[in-house]
């Protein structure tokens, strides 16, 4: 049966393309500033993040998972590779380039104490959007603030006081509502529960749940924390100094990851189970992440891999699609996936 | 036991701390940190202690060292009571001078953020090197030598070469792990770690938690762990001790506080983590609301605005009447397990096991 060929849905058209994206911090020395080397924060990043999907991006501390998600907003210039957003190249518009998608691309910090200005009233602060993109919102900027505020769940009366009054776990829903002001497409939320308390970082991960299906949200969204990532993001990419070494949706990340890296990230995650201290397989990983001004030739997991051999050391490997939908950049991957099967912990 | 300070004579357990009280004189009002504590621990035992910020955790810990009794320029001052008996001595009544003696020999602590516990201008050897040497009548070469023995057992590649490194020039795992070996340089029975991981990277948090059980089994010491995460507790506790306001709100053994934990705030925060080791669930359970401030903590049972069950009837018991800590009927191996909540018992075992359970 021959269907006609129709422009495919929406869902699947990727709203960013990221393709061989790069960003070196040079350091510099001396006297008249050469530079001396250049810490590869990001090396060379390719993918693609698709309408109304969350895509998850985790690693350790130092990984580029903070400079990845500043460069897609473009807070920072990319050092090479493209960035398009919707179909537009964004990767080196300047500031007046920018403004106008600044509507569309918002972006979640991680530390609700200093991502709020302590001088501004809630009001100024979830309005301010409004006030630089020159917007006048139906009824006013202040009858749509303070519905902002409703749809995070604080009381609109609080639109005059100021982020100290307010705990970390509302601060964090006031920069929420900034972020939404301008009814963006894609938001960028870089560990936006690591700093709230356990009984706080439920409501914010619902809450962003919640304001994802209201309003047909894509997240892009940043954090160290396994557990969370799992919750909250349809697809993962994992990153290890710089790269990406493995990017799949997230029920064959962690039911079957193909990455020596992702495996061992997933056994060290502490399970809160008494029961299962003893019987639980751990890869301990020897040492720490390299540094990012040298890293290590080859695949750049190689000196904590138990897996590495000759070939690792020398050639870098591709992120290539080894199953369907599952990228890996990984010379010794993981036997098949029936291998791998989730130690199962029934409830 | 949590209402009478003066009760009993020494005990018999090795650590054990009575009705502790921890509270600081601010222009806002007094906030009380700590307020009617009690537990105990035996050698070889590990505590962990779990809580939100500001449910008075560290508090308790820098309590137990004896660190809060200097304040500065002699001005707001903690105001202390309670007990605490290390083996068989109580510390809150002793010298300073005694308790300085105490500190770091028999009770050491492992800090939170290694960068700002280490001195940045001494090298890592030195600051292990005058640990033992306040304790120890030796000499330079000896202490040293024991300095490098110690970075040794914690995993530090070529300790004789990295013993004469700075702080900065460790990474954040090593720092933790130069850390520990300075608490342990003097073989304490005691050892506090203050969110020992929570600065690190999984990977690297996993690496100190398995020294920490292997220099656990290996000196025999009691560990008390304070965390605001269920995981790292669930790794290496035995018994677990939850916090909410000040007060004790649940103690039992690890495995009971997991699989049937009596509080409701326990349940909130078995709730509210996503989970790694469970089938994907659509959503959390989160604890409606925020922390209590401690200058105004709530009366009656502390957790009541939050609570889901407050509103259950409790046989005339009001809201503002002070659950005690009082133990569980059954409560498995024989080891206590406390709760402080008004709920009866029989309504309680079938909330946990029919609302809270099959949706963890």
């Amino acid at each position: 049966m021959s269907i006609p060929k129709q422009p495919a849905p929406a869902a699947a058209e990727p709203l960013l393309k990221v393709e061989g994206l790069v960003k070196h911090f040079p350091i510099t020395k001396g006297l008249l500033r050469r530079q001396a080397g250049a810490v590869q924060a990001v090396d060379g990043l390719d993918f693609e993040v698709r309408a109304g999907e969350t895509l998850g991006v985790v690693g350790e501390s130092g990984c580029g998972k903070s400079t990845m998600g500043r460069l897609i907003t473009r807070l920072l210039e990319p050092t090479a590779g493209t960035i398009a957003f919707d179909g537009r190249d964004i990767s080196h518009l300047g500031v007046a380039g920018m403004r106008p998608m600044r509507r569309d691309i918002q972006m979640i910090f991680q530390d609700p104490y200093s991502s709020l200005n302590p001088r501004h009233t809630v009001g100024t602060i979830v309005g301010a959007p409004f006030r630089l993109q020159g917007i006048t919102p139906e009824g006013g900027v202040k009858k749509e603030v303070q519905r902002l505020l409703e749809l995070v769940g604080l009381n609109p009366e609080h639109y005059n006081r100021y982020p100290h009054e307010f705990s970390g776990g509302q601060r964090q829903r006031i920069g929420i509502a900034r972020a939404l002001a301008l009814k963006p497409r894609l938001v960028v939320a870089d560990e936006p529960v690591s700093a709230l308390d356990v009984s706080i970082q439920a409501q914010v991960v619902n809450l962003l749940d919640d304001l994802q299906d209201e309003l047909g949200l894509t997240y892009v969204i940043i954090a160290h924390d396994l557990s969370v990532i799992r919750h909250v993001s349809d697809r993962i990419a994992v990153m290890y100094l710089g790269k990406i070494v493995e990017l799949t949706d997230r029920s064959s990340l962690y039911a079957a990851p193909l990455h020596p890296y992702t495996k061992a990230l997933l056994s060290a995650v502490p399970v809160p189970d008494p029961r299962r201290r003893a019987r639980r397989e751990r890869i301990l990983l020897t040492g720490d992440v390299p540094s990012p001004i040298s890293p290590p030739p080859g695949c750049r997991f190689h000196t904590r891999c138990w897996k590495a051999t000759e070939v690792c050391k020398q050639q870098e490997p591709p992120l290539t699609a080894l199953l369907p939908g599952h990228r890996v950049a990984c010379h010794h991957p993981e036997e098949a996936p029936t291998e791998a099967v989730r130690e199962g912990a029934p409830a | 036991m949590t209402t009478a300070p003066t009760a009993g004579g020494a005990p018999t357990s090795f650590l054990e701390v009575r009705d502790l009280r921890i509270h600081f004189p601010t222009d806002d009002g007094l906030v009380k940190s700590v307020d009617g504590l009690s537990f105990r621990l035996e050698k070889g035992r590990t505590l962990g202690i779990v809580g939100e910020s500001g449910s008075g955790k560290s508090v308790t810990s820098l309590g137990i060292m004896g660190l809060h009794t200097v304040g500065q320029y002699g001005r707001r001052k903690a105001r202390i009571s309670g007990e605490i008996w290390l083996d068989g001595k109580e510390l809150m009544s002793a010298d300073p001078d005694e308790v300085r003696r105490l500190r770091g020999r028999e009770m050491a602590m492992i800090f939170q953020d290694p960068l700002s516990a280490m001195h940045p201008y001494f090298t890592v050897g030195a600051q292990i090197v005058e640990a033992y040497r306040v304790h120890h009548d030796v000499d330079k070469k000896t202490a040293r030598t024991r300095a490098v023995e110690l970075l040794d057992r914690v995993g530090i590649p070529q300790p004789d070469r990295r013993v004469d490194d700075y702080p900065h020039q460790f990474s954040g795992g090593m720092r933790q792990r130069a850390m520990i070996a300075m608490a342990l340089v003097n073989n304490p029975e005691l050892l506090i770690a203050d969110e020992p991981t929570t600065a690190l990277d999984v990977t690297v948090q996993a690496q100190i938690l398995d020294l920490i059980r292997d220099l656990q089994k290996e000196f025999g010491s009691a560990v008390i762990v304070i965390t605001h995460d269920l995981g790292v507790v669930a790794e290496l506790a035995d018994d677990i001790l939850v916090m909410y306001g000040g007060r004790c709100v649940e103690r039992g053994p690890a495995e009971q506080v997991f699989h049937a934990p009596q509080h409701p705030y326990t349940w909130g925060l078995l709730g509210s983590m996503p989970r790694i080791d469970r089938e994907q669930t659509e959503r959390l359970i989160p604890v409606k609301g925020s922390p209590p401030s401690l200058i105004n903590v709530p009366d009656g049972c502390a957790f009541n605005p939050r609570c889901p069950y407050a509103d259950l009837p409790k046989g005339g018991i009001t809201r503002t009447e002070r659950p005690e800590l009082r133990p569980v009927p059954d409560a498995g191996d024989g080891r206590p397990h406390l709760t402080a909540c008004h709920l009866p018992q029989q309504d309680r075992t079938r909330i946990w096991n029919e609302e809270i359970a099959p949706k963890l």
